[in-house]
């Protein structure tokens, strides 16, 4: 399926003749090209899960995270080139923190998510900048709105996207898990956060204990698979 | 002064200026102190009058844009805060305070005081200007919490009109605002018709 751009594809500032910006469609396949970034909105809250490849046994747990914590009570889990993700959490904690400033109150979820993805389209305009190349979703809780979840993609939307949160951890390791694929890739790291009711409505890391529960029902989950293909046979 | 009880506001105002500088007369005796800023947000303005409807109409039109991008309307801490900054930053130049209070659908009723040099304080009643030095004792007195409508209008007229009737450069107009979910009442009491209290 790979298009092939032949001159209209070397800068985000022109059109090809059937109406597409290669650039950012390349930006998006560094998004697919990466490692999985879950996020699932439940009634009470919101998980989000990261699947952290090892790139070498010389790395410490829990270093290069890719979850980020955007103002107390936002979170922002990415996919795609890491050091743009990184730029992009600055810019939207920079966001919340002018907000804050000039209205007094927490952003609004959905708010946040239009000002950055603003800012994501805007490097998709002009000839001497490249599209930013990684997708996030934003999650946060709130008491009155409840619990949200917004995606942002390099062409610059953004768009809204249900268990209890302490077993939605359980089942988002478990996705994690079964969507790595073995043969691919080597080790993996996985990186859990939550947000909702059940941290009061701060988006917080995972605690380690529930973190090892969850894993330890996802390496189950998977056995069990395995031994049910085997008895198929 | 301001009021709130449990699901609505009232503001009142009286008029009469007070110049801070040379001059001692009364410019306008009925001169509408309450400015609204949005659907269920009014300020009182006090201090140097054009620096306060200078900050206002600034605040009313950042409020404006931002209710419009929020799509929502927006908080009364919103607003105020939005007083403060002006305010705060610019505290140099200007010489206004302000009673910003209104309903919005998280906190239901709020009063904020945003002050001269630009703090921001929530409180559950609050009164201003020139006239509210003699009142301090009758409103510590018979502020209850929770009061309901009629009683909140009954409290501020009294307040008022005690006011009035001891300073000399409050007076003429009470202009008062009830704000609640519905809608916003706006009700104008001429002088003569407040309620009398022992006067010599």
């Amino acid at each position: 399926m790979s298009s092939i751009g032949t001159g209209y594809d070397l800068s985000a500032s022109t059109f090809s003749p059937d109406g597409r910006v290669f650039q950012v469609e390349y930006a998006m396949k560094a998004v697919e090209n990466s490692s999985t970034a879950i996020g699932i909105r439940c009634k009470d809250g919101v998980v989000f899960g990261v699947e952290k490849l090892i790139l070498s046994k010389l790395y410490e747990q829990g270093s290069n995270k890719r979850i980020f914590n955007i103002d107390r009570h936002v979170g922002m889990a990415v996919a795609g080139l890491l050091a743009d993700a990184r730029s992009l959490s600055e810019v939207s904690r920079e966001e919340a923190s002018n907000f804050r400033s000039n209205y007094g109150h927490d952003i609004p979820l959905k708010h946040l998510a239009d000002r950055v993805a603003m800012y994501v389209h805007a490097y998709t305009l002009y000839s001497a900048v490249r599209p930013f190349g990684c997708s996030f979703i934003l999650g946060s809780y709130d008491e009155d709105d409840g619990p949200q979840l917004y995606m942002v993609d390099p062409s610059g939307i953004s768009y809204m996207k249900e268990m209890t949160c302490r077993e939605l951890v359980k089942e988002v390791a478990k996705i994690i898990y079964i969507v790595h694929d073995e043969v691919k890739d080597k080790a993996f790291e996985l990186e859990l956060s939550w947000v909702g009711e059940v941290t009061k409505g701060r988006h917080e890391l995972v605690p380690k204990d529930i973190k090892e529960e969850a894993e330890k029902y996802a390496k189950e989950s998977l056995e069990e698979e395995d031994d049910s293909d085997e008895d198929n046979m | 002064m301001d009021s709130h009880h449990s699901y609505s506001q009232v503001k009142g105002v009286s008029t009469g200026v007070s110049n801070l500088f040379i001059k001692s007369y009364v410019s306008s005796k009925t001169i509408n102190k309450l400015i609204q800023v949005h659907d269920r947000i009014f300020c009182c303005i006090a201090g140097s009058l054009a620096d306060a409807q200078a900050v206002t109409k600034m605040a009313k039109f950042q409020l404006s844009f931002h209710s419009i991008q929020m799509e929502s309307p927006p908080l009364v801490k919103a607003a105020a805060s939005i007083m403060r900054e002006l305010c705060y930053n610019n505290k140099e130049e200007l010489q206004a305070g302000f009673i910003t209070a209104g309903w919005d659908r998280k906190k239901g009723p709020q009063i904020y005081v945003v002050s001269l040099g630009g703090m921001l304080l929530s409180q559950p009643f609050t009164i201003g200007g020139s006239g509210s030095t003699y009142i301090y004792g009758y409103v510590d007195a018979k502020f209850k919490p929770d009061m309901s409508l009629e009683e909140a209008i009954q409290f501020s007229t009294n307040a008022l009109a005690l006011a009035m009737g001891r300073d000399n450069v409050s007076g003429g107009v009470v202009h008062l605002v009830v704000i609640t979910e519905a809608e916003v009442k706006h009700v104008v009491v001429p002088g003569n018709k407040l309620p009398k209290f022992h006067d010599e």
